[in-house]
């Protein structure tokens, strides 16, 4: 009996074991950099990115009565939990389920914020953000403009998961920002953790022109961070340079930016030399004085995205760079990005810009 | 411990399985042989005989009408009898209406404006839909419902501004023409991607439907064609399983440009989605303004006391062209559009209506006629000498705040306008 019991646990820490590994192996291409700086004083908890999206929704619907939150299955939480007990807090009218049906979940929002209301909508996946697409580049994006600024859907906002998340394959892994960043009117936004995302999203819920607020999905759980209680924004269009130094510019947004980290600590530790990591954190309209200052001091920069490299949004920093930065470029602007072909099932350790291809990349840039 | 536990676990599965067995027994009239379903997805008896249904499955849903092709109101009880200022306002729009559509489309034939769409054949489902909403109704157009906005006080010359795309165009000239809006008489600013407007209105309906003691609605337009949209799809469904205070209206006029209605659909019309998809629908005579102005009247008051979204399918004809752009000739027969013309047009039916009525005659008709055709070709005339706005309201209200990427691309423009500014139509514009 005994033993039976021992060699039984002994299988199970090995299926564990086995578990882990393939976890590890799968769904963990970065370590998670917390944010160490708080954005304001106060008191602070820790919450994971989806607990600080749920506490900046919730903060939401209790101080604007206009405020509502939608989309498929937002009603019992989310697939993602991120709208957890806000029904049960805020009503049936506020906090709803619609049909299965993207252009109408942001035709609808539209609407809503046209009339005046506060909309929150939800897509599921960014994958699946596309059938709306004409409802966000034709009719959200244009809206003030067309109309001569009478009628306008600033009151909207698009939340949607997005990015790698270990298995996603095809339709649960795209990061789908480089296509709305061609679109006039839109702002596109990408937190890296729990306290950006509650400040930029809190920042795009009351900005008066309609937002895509991309959530890496992949941080809803694994990362935590002490984020404060009290309700702060962030500032949109405005990069942050997370890490200073004088070699290279490393560029990113979204869990990409935790790669960089990495990498720049792998430069310090092995290559003895200190970079710039810049958050971009708006993709549109993006920071290009921050971006172009720092390459203006480091001369040398890399670019990092997990979208497909061809016309992703490195191309656009790129040549932004190359622009302003000419005279002090050392090097070629380095872009790693995923490759250019549908996100796979399998291959994702091969596929993504993991800090292995970004840290040779860095030494080419800097050996160059 | 470990037998204990298995023990308990069997006990457990025996209990489940009697459990199964006595809910079985406690629904006795599910039925495998007819009886009623327990399905989550709908609320429907079993049968036992194999039968489609198509569309003859059902008779075609019937066309409301008020008055007949003489102006004579075919059951009295259903004569809205609306006051005289409202009937004559209503006439006076139409005839303002297609008179500045016959002037406008010349116009643009002459190339002073670049684009037109006429409304003719429609008018009196613009103006009996406009009658029976209040002026707070908040209305969503595809671009053929130029009446409403007429009707709802918007003058010739705002509409004639925005064809021009002068300094005076609220819009900024930043539009093709007839992409009117005005936020005053809350007529939502049209744009050309069809249906988009339709869950834009829906959810303008459930944000009304939130607001305190609500007693406004939305209106929401849109042709045949557009009706095969997804949006179309979109906004039916989530305005009934929301339920949102929202009259769709669709006009179906036989034709998207050069698509007659036989290859748009196969079903019975629009209207016939309506009830299949939880909207109370009704089809009118979109030629008789008074059928018109009753049945959106009544789906005004169902839809804001129920918040229950109404379908309403309207039939017309387009007897104009699809817009400058096409010749409608290509695709249909002048005899076809002569019977529309004549025999059936809202125009005269509604005329002879008032003067049964005693309320207008041939002489008011001349002298309106000639009044509002003075007043479209003035306008045109001061429309046409007034200078587009500055070139840098191109670049603004792209958002609220101008982000520094535009303010950038302001003065680039700023300083090659400066070098090179013979090249470009600069005197045709407001300058600083």
């Amino acid at each position: 009996m005994t033993s039976l019991v021992t060699k039984n646990s002994g299988l199970f820490i090995k299926l564990v074991k086995n578990v882990t590994n393939c976890t590890k192996r799968l769904s963990s291409h970065f370590t998670y950099f917390p944010d160490d700086d708080k954005p304001v004083d106060g008191e602070t908890t820790k919450m994971n990115m989806m607990q600080a999206i749920n506490n900046a929704m919730d903060l939401t619907l209790k101080n604007d009565p206009t405020a509502l939150l939608f989309g498929e299955d937002v009603a019992f939480g989310g697939v993602f939990r991120c709208a957890l007990g806000l029904q049960e807090k805020y009503g049936k009218d506020r906090v709803f389920n619609t049909p299965l049906c993207e252009q109408g979940i942001a035709g609808f929002g539209i609407g809503l914020a046209t009339a005046g209301a506060t909309a929150i909508a939800e897509i599921q996946f960014a994958d699946y953000i596309f059938p709306a697409f004409d409802q966000i580049v034709n009719e959200a994006a244009k809206a003030r403009y067309r109309s001569g600024g009478q009628f306008d859907c600033g009151g909207l906002t698009i939340r949607t998961p997005c990015s790698a998340v270990g298995h996603g394959g095809l339709y649960h892994s795209q990061s789908p920002e480089a296509f709305f960043a061609h679109v006039p009117g839109l702002r596109v936004v990408v937190p890296r953790g729990p306290i950006t995302a509650k400040g930029l999203l809190l920042s795009c819920i009351r900005e008066r022109d309609p937002c895509v607020f991309l959530e890496p999905k992949i941080l809803y759980r694994s990362a935590a961070e002490e984020v404060p209680v009290e309700d702060y924004t962030l500032p949109l269009g405005k990069a942050q340079v997370l890490r200073e130094g004088d070699a290279a510019t490393l560029v990113g947004w979204g869990t990409q930016v935790h790669v960089l980290l990495e990498v720049a600590q792998m430069a310090a530790d092995q290559l003895g030399v200190r970079c710039d990591v810049i958050d971009l954190q708006s993709i549109l309209p993006w920071d290009e004085d921050t971006v172009c200052n720092s390459v203006k001091k480091t001369g040398r920069c890399l670019v990092a995205h997990e979208a497909p490299l061809t016309s992703g949004f490195g191309a656009e920093i790129a040549a932004t760079i190359q622009e302003e930065c000419f005279l002090h470029l050392e090097a070629p602007v380095a872009r790693v990005a995923g490759w250019d072909a549908p996100f796979p099932h399998v291959f994702e350790p091969f596929y993504l810009p993991d800090k292995w291809r970004c840290y040779q990349a860095l030494n080419d840039l800097v050996n160059y | 411990m470990a037998l204990r536990t298995g023990a308990t676990f069997l006990k457990l599965n025996t209990l489940r399985q009697a459990i199964r067995v006595l809910s079985t027994h406690t629904r006795p009239e599910v039925s495998h042989n007819g009886g009623k379903a327990d399905f989550p997805g709908a609320k429907a008896p079993y049968v036992n005989e194999m039968k489609f249904l198509n569309e003859t499955s059902y008779d075609p849903i019937p066309i409301y009408r008020v008055i007949n092709n003489n102006g004579e109101i075919i059951d009295n009880k259903e004569d809205p009898n609306i006051d005289k200022d409202t009937l004559l306002h209503m006439y006076k729009t139409m005839v303002q209406l297609s008179q500045m559509d016959k002037i406008l489309y010349e116009s643009q034939r002459q190339g002073r404006i670049s684009f037109y769409m006429t409304n003719n054949g429609e008018e009196g489902m613009h103006v009996g839909s406009a009658a029976a909403l209040s002026p707070h109704d908040l209305v969503f157009a595809q671009y053929r419902e130029v009446g409403v906005f007429l009707y709802r006080g918007v003058t010739v010359t705002e509409l004639v501004n925005q064809c021009y795309g002068n300094h005076e165009d609220p819009g900024k000239g930043r539009q093709m023409p007839v992409h009117y809006g005005n936020k005053h008489h809350n007529l939502v600013t049209i744009s050309s991607p069809l249906a988009t407007q339709m869950p834009q209105a829906v959810g303008a309906a459930y944000a009304l439907k939130r607001q305190p003691n609500n007693d406004r609605c939305v209106i929401c337009y849109f042709g045949d064609g557009a009706a095969s949209e997804g949006d179309a799809h979109a906004a039916f469904n989530f305005a009934a399983t929301l339920d949102c205070p929202v009259i769709l209206f669709c006009r179906n006029n036989g034709y998207a440009i050069s698509t007659p209605t036989s290859e748009q659909y196969r079903g019975d019309g629009i209207a016939s989605r309506g009830p299949s998809m939880g909207l109370n629908t009704v089809r009118i005579d979109g030629t008789d303004p008074l059928a018109v102005y009753n049945a959106v009247k009544q789906a005004r008051e169902l839809t804001i006391s129920s918040n229950k979204p109404v379908l309403i399918e309207a039939m017309s004809y387009r007897v104009g062209h699809h817009s400058t752009s096409d010749d409608s000739s290509a695709y249909r027969s002048l005899e076809e559009i002569d019977k529309w013309t004549k025999d059936e047009s809202a125009m005269q039916k509604f005329k002879l209506y008032l003067q049964r009525k005693g309320l207008w005659d041939e002489d008011a008709d001349k002298d309106w006629t000639k009044e509002s055709r003075n007043t479209v070709v003035r306008t045109m005339q001061e429309a046409e000498k007034k200078k587009k706005p500055h070139w840098k309201e191109m670049l603004e209200d792209v958002y609220y705040d101008m982000p520094p990427r535009i303010q950038k691309q302001m003065q680039q423009m700023e300083k090659h306008l400066n070098k090179y500014k013979e090249h470009y139509p600069l005197n045709q514009y407001q300058s600083d």
